[in-house]
């Protein structure tokens, strides 16, 4: 499988998520405070290069979903059909991470079927086991399965 | 017409030359003889020499370098060349750009191409070292891995919010079918689509479906801009760039825009905005259109952010025949990407300006007006032809 290529900006994010935290870049200029995603090195709004690194609750909706099919990497396509999921967050509702709906934090990608997910189902993060190299991706489970 | 700002692009150069190979599956040809044949042929059909072309404009993404072009073709002295970035949107830009070049008097003939071999060679999305790297390191990993899947995301969210169905992208799909059963060069020539073929065909990424993707093509097409003074003297009847824009939305993030603002509003309604403030008219008065269609969601979508409908209404304007000959608003009349050829967008190109030449198999009568479409979703460009 796939594993990020992490650069420099986006290095943080994974860090958290190696510790099991869901953590946004925010901005850290004075009064501004904006998160945004994928991580950058300065603010849109005020131009501060000061970010920190906030902690979400880790709970959104699905904003919307998509089951591909092969042709893919082969990899992807022994596991096909599969899912893909935008998460919305649920204090912020404009960070939205691409992920996959879950049965558990090690749980295959296809270990949700297509037909139970709808947009909108309350979804919470979980993080999958460190592959080796030091990447644990953050996943989504139903709230209520 | 030079330094009097943007009014100074508006019918100061016209299109005078058009050129396409065959398109296949697979062609024998290399990409760059490909290119070489297409640009030999726009330059004959405006009965221009080669030696004469000091301009060249094409995409980031063309592989046949611009210097082996012009060396194998035999062009003259080039005094501006550019490349235009992110895949399918820069297909308008590459006119737009040469368009600029000419109306301000820093060259005199442009030529701008395209050539793939993306229906016998490799599938740019298989290169994860190339693809990989940021920002993909946010969506690759968890198996969003094509544009195919990056669109159907955006598509899936569409059909949730405006109650869209497939039975309009079904529309789309056999307006663009229909007319290719009308052009002999188109690779869905004498190929039928029925509802229920679309229906149960197999998926590539649901919600999308095989014929909601464009086709795998080898091919290659050109086009040559000279200024509307010249083009009075060319072969052919000119057909002049009305206006022409690019458009790149504050805060966009490439085909995966789900992390914009608001996600279903893409780079077609920036391009847009500008592409109506620099004409002389509107959507209304636009005879014929030729809408980037590399999937079905995209016309819906374009078709929103042109100004055709309203926000939400791109599915239901595709009903009762709207999209076909006779229709509002007739519509890739070559084909398009998903039934003609999937040339990054240039067949569009060459096929506005066929029509209004009055030359297309699939022609709107009378038509004068065209607007042509670069890839939505990606930073993208559009132009307003005219006769």
């Amino acid at each position: 499988m796939l594993t990020p290529v992490v650069d420099d900006d986006g290095a943080p994010f994974w860090e958290y998520a190696a510790r099991g935290e869901l953590r946004v870049q925010a901005c850290a200029g004075p009064g501004c405070g904006e998160l945004r995603f994928p991580p950058r090195p300065c603010c849109p709004h005020c131009h501060s290069f000061d970010s920190e690194w906030r902690r979400m609750s880790g709970r959104g909706r699905v904003w919307s979903y998509v089951i591909p099919h092969p042709p893919l990497l082969p990899e992807y396509a022994a596991l096909a059909p599969y899912n893909v999921i935008v998460v919305e967050l649920a204090e912020a509702p404009r960070i939205r991470l691409v992920g996959n709906l879950v049965s558990g934090p090690d749980a295959p990608l296809n270990s949700v079927a297509g037909e139970r997910i709808r947009i909108g189902a309350r979804v919470q993060v979980v993080f999958g086991a460190d592959g080796g190299d030091g990447v644990r991706l953050p996943r989504w489970v139903l709230e209520r399965p | 017409m030079a330094g009097t700002g943007a009014a100074g692009l508006k019918d100061a150069t016209a299109v005078v030359g058009i050129g396409q190979t065959p398109f296949a599956k697979q062609l024998p040809d290399s990409e760059k003889a490909l290119a070489c044949r297409a640009i030999l042929a726009a330059l004959d059909d405006a009965g221009i020499p080669p030696a004469e072309v000091d301009a060249l404009a094409s995409y980031t993404m063309e592989e046949t370098d611009e210097v082996e072009v012009a060396k194998a073709v035999g062009f003259g002295d080039l005094s501006f060349f550019g490349k235009v970035g992110f895949g399918g949107g820069g297909s308008c830009a590459t006119v737009a750009h040469l368009a600029s070049a000419v109306a301000t008097g820093q060259a005199t003939v442009g030529v701008a191409w395209r050539s793939r071999k993306r229906g016998s060679g490799p599938r740019p999305w298989k290169n994860t070292a190339v693809q990989l790297p940021t920002p993909a390191q946010w969506t690759r990993p968890f198996g969003l891995l094509r544009p195919a899947d990056e669109i159907a995301m955006l598509t899936r969210r569409y059909l949730h919010e405006y109650g869209a169905t497939r039975d309009h992208l079904f529309n789309v799909a056999l307006a663009c079918r229909n007319r290719a059963n009308q052009n002999p060069a188109a690779m869905m020539y004498e190929r039928p689509l029925t509802r229920d073929m679309y229906m149960t065909s197999r998926w590539i990424s649901e919600p999308l479906c095989l014929f909601d993707n464009c086709l795998e093509t080898d091919g290659a097409l050109a086009c040559v801009v000279v200024s509307a003074e010249r083009a009075r003297d060319c072969r052919r009847r000119p057909v002049y760039v009305h206006s022409a824009a690019q458009g790149l939305p504050a805060q966009h993030h490439g085909m995966v825009n789900y992390w914009n603002d608001d996600p279903l509003t893409g780079p077609a309604w920036t391009a847009a905005r500008h592409l109506w403030k620099q004409a002389d008219f509107t959507p209304e008065d636009v005879d014929v259109a030729q809408i980037y269609d590399a999937f079905t969601p995209l016309i819906p979508l374009s078709l929103e952010g042109y100004g055709f409908c309203g926000r939400g209404e791109g599915g239901a304007f595709t009903e009762g025949g709207a999209l076909e000959i006779g229709g509002r608003l007739p519509l890739n009349t070559s084909g398009g990407g998903l039934s003609e050829a999937y040339v990054h967008g240039f067949n569009l190109i060459n096929e506005g300006v066929k029509q209004l030449r009055g030359t297309s198999t699939a022609q709107v009568p009378d038509a004068a007006t065209c607007l042509v479409t670069a890839g939505e979703g990606v930073p993208t460009s559009a132009l307003l032809l005219r006769n």
